[in-house]
């Protein structure tokens, strides 16, 4: 009944004063806009590193070769010919280990009729494609069975194909690598610059076997990438991975390894991480300004109180309990607040939209910060309407219908 | 059937500027149902304040106020709201219309608060502003009214919801002096038609004419300075 009563009284009281409510609904409409763009803005941000760390291959664990000290002279990394296919293969048996590539990485002069290009080719299996998450643009990957054969076949990086080829699909073509006719089975897809700035499309994939024999003239390998079930699994793999090789190149106690191993889960969590800090602590900042909107609507109300005071002391002597004061105030605090905030979210939705539409940033509207804003908006009205509506609750119907 | 105000021994003091003033020094009153009273008294006498304890605006500091039969003199707000809406009809010297709300609107309010339903509430409202001869001038805002016109509001305000005691405050001090006397020409014929009992407080004594019993207030006591006991 006291809703019945007080719904209708506060609706009115806003509509005679449209101009006010309007303008103190928008203090919590460019609160809750910013907190929707603002999360959007953050999220996007989010969704781009998660992109980017999968393309890198997150969750995986990477074994370099490592130095060797001979006669106190220490040879650097990447130097040792410890690392072998077979170690890749022992360590594909541990407990969660997805898969395994291992890898060698050749600089080369690429050719194809009149065009050369400067690239390196890297050596690899076809877990690699797997563990780098990498698919084809057009052709087919290379198999084992190219592998098993180091056959001479490969497939072009973004950037290598347009360089050699134009717009020509390459495809089917036979490019020279360090006097070696290739035939071009697949390109890859573009996949832009890694975390460090380097063109991971400026590259051409080809069987380990046949770079290891044909362009390098090894045997082992200079990399193992471990793709691992996540960042738990690769933590503890780190160890096991670390015991296996050292025991596997029988290696002293005394003696330092020779190999590194780069733990890429932990980065892909760093990242992640900071990407989550960076949301809320956007977030955060938009709903200081939600904040701000409240107390707007607090002072407002605070005025309308003294101003209607004698309007309150009327309707209290002609028989409004304090409850129904109470409710007829909070109510309107909290349509200006539920107003703006449903105002608030079309210009927040808007506002990440027009962002991702004419600038460069991604943007992802998260249903959740439409939800947490709306709600925040909500408990602001109750939080600041309250005290007003209380005063004037207060108020002695004596004291009130004398008030000039 | 007990009297419809009974007031015993009834004080009020209050702070005024930091200076206390004793306003009501004892008042006995006791007024009948049907009764058309007029309560005088100079600027001062503590009329309003009187007049605050009559409506249940106010409590007293020490005595004894019974209204319909019903002590209100320890009630809290909440029941002190409830008695007034039931049980009193106010008209107060400046009106005290609900500005910027039209007269029919201002004439459901007390409805409002008495839970009536919308639809029996804008019918009983329009009734009563009939009644007042001011049929034609339901949708209009106070602002749009002559000062006759809004006393008639708020006559038909205090009187929607059928209270059995009417309290005019000063009912014609805004007015001029044809108006004045259509008021209490009204005053009088709700009165004897619909046995209203109305408590007239007024300093004038053209207005206080009217009264069938008449009491005067000085230096917050009672006499009986005229009329019939």
């Amino acid at each position: 009944m006291i809703w019945a009563t007080a719904f209708p009284l506060a609706l009115r009281a806003l509509w005679r004063n449209k101009t006010r409510a309007m303008l103190t609904a928008l203090g919590v409409i460019i609160g809750v806009g910013s907190v929707i763009a603002m999360v959007a803005v953050g999220a996007g941000a989010q969704a781009r590193i998660a992109q980017q760390l999968e393309s890198m291959g997150s969750h995986s664990l990477m074994v370099r070769a490592g130095t060797i000290t001979r006669g106190g002279v220490r040879t650097g990394a990447g130097t040792t010919t410890s690392l072998t296919v077979a170690d890749a293969e022992a360590i594909a048996e541990l407990p969660g280990v997805i898969a395994v590539s291992p890898t060698v990485r050749a600089s080369v002069q690429a050719r194809y009729g009149g065009s050369n290009w400067g690239t390196v080719v890297d050596g690899a299996t076809p877990g690699f494609l797997e563990v780098r998450a990498w698919p084809l643009a057009e052709g087919d990957p290379f198999t084992e069975r190219h592998v098993a054969a180091a056959a001479h076949v490969c497939v072009l990086g973004q950037t290598v194909a347009r360089e050699l080829f134009g717009l020509v699909s390459p495809v089917g073509e036979v490019i020279i690598i360090r006097g070696l006719a290739c035939r071009v089975l697949g390109v890859l897809a573009a996949k832009g610059a890694n975390a460090w700035g380097v063109d991971q499309d400026d590259s051409i994939l080809a069987p380990l076997s046949m770079v290891q024999r044909k362009l390098l003239g090894i045997t082992h390998i200079q990399a193992i990438e471990i793709q691992t079930s996540g960042a738990q699994a690769a933590a503890r793999l780190e160890a096991e991975v670390k015991r296996l090789l050292r025991e596997r190149h029988r290696l002293q106690p005394d003696q330092e390894d020779d190999f590194r191993i780069h733990n890429r889960a932990e980065l892909a969590e760093t990242s992640a991480e900071s990407a989550r800090v960076f949301t809320w602590l956007l977030g955060s900042i938009a709903s200081v300004s939600l904040l701000v909107g409240g107390i707007g609507i607090m002072n407002i109300m605070l005025v309308s109180v003294t101003e209607r005071t004698r309007e309150i002391g009327i309707r209290m002597a002609l028989g409004a309990r304090r409850r129904d004061i109470l409710w007829q105030f909070l109510l309107e605090a909290l349509f200006l607040s539920a107003a703006g905030g449903l105002l608030g979210i079309l210009l927040g939705v808007g506002s990440a939209l027009a962002l991702g539409h004419f600038s460069q940033f991604q943007v992802a509207i998260a249903p959740w910060s439409i939800l947490l804003a709306f709600s925040f908006a909500g408990l602001v009205g109750v939080f600041f309407g309250l005290h007003p509506a209380r005063k004037a609750s207060r108020l002695r119907p004596i004291e009130a219908l004398r008030y000039e | 059937m007990p009297p419809l105000i009974a007031l015993e021994q009834v004080h009020k003091r209050y702070l005024m500027d930091g200076v206390a003033v004793h306003a009501l020094r004892g008042i006995d009153l006791a007024v009948e149902r049907g009764e058309l009273l007029a309560i005088m008294g100079p600027s001062g006498s503590g009329k309003s304040t009187l007049m605050h304890i009559l409506g249940c605006l106010d409590l007293p500091d020490s005595g004894r106020y019974r209204l319909d039969g019903v002590d209100v003199t320890h009630m809290d707000p909440d029941a002190l709201a409830h008695t007034r809406n039931r049980t009193i009809g106010f008209v107060f010297q400046s009106f005290n219309l609900l500005a910027r709300t039209s007269a029919l609107e201002n004439v459901e309010t007390p409805l409002i608060y008495a839970g009536v339903g919308r639809d029996e509430r804008r019918e009983r409202a329009r009734a009563m502003l009939e009644r007042m001869g001011l049929g034609d001038r339901m949708g209009h805002l106070p602002s749009q009214l002559s000062g006759g016109q809004q006393q008639r509001v708020a006559l038909a305000r205090a009187l929607v919801t059928r209270p059995p005691l009417l309290l005019a405050d000063e009912p014609t001090g805004n007015l001029d002096s044809r108006t004045s006397a259509e008021i209490l020409a009204l005053l009088d014929e709700l009165n004897h038609a619909e046995g209203v009992t109305v408590v007239l407080i007024t300093h004038e004594e053209e207005v206080a004419q009217r009264a069938r019993r008449r009491l005067t207030l000085r230096d917050g006591r009672l006499d009986r300075p005229e009329g019939p006991p």
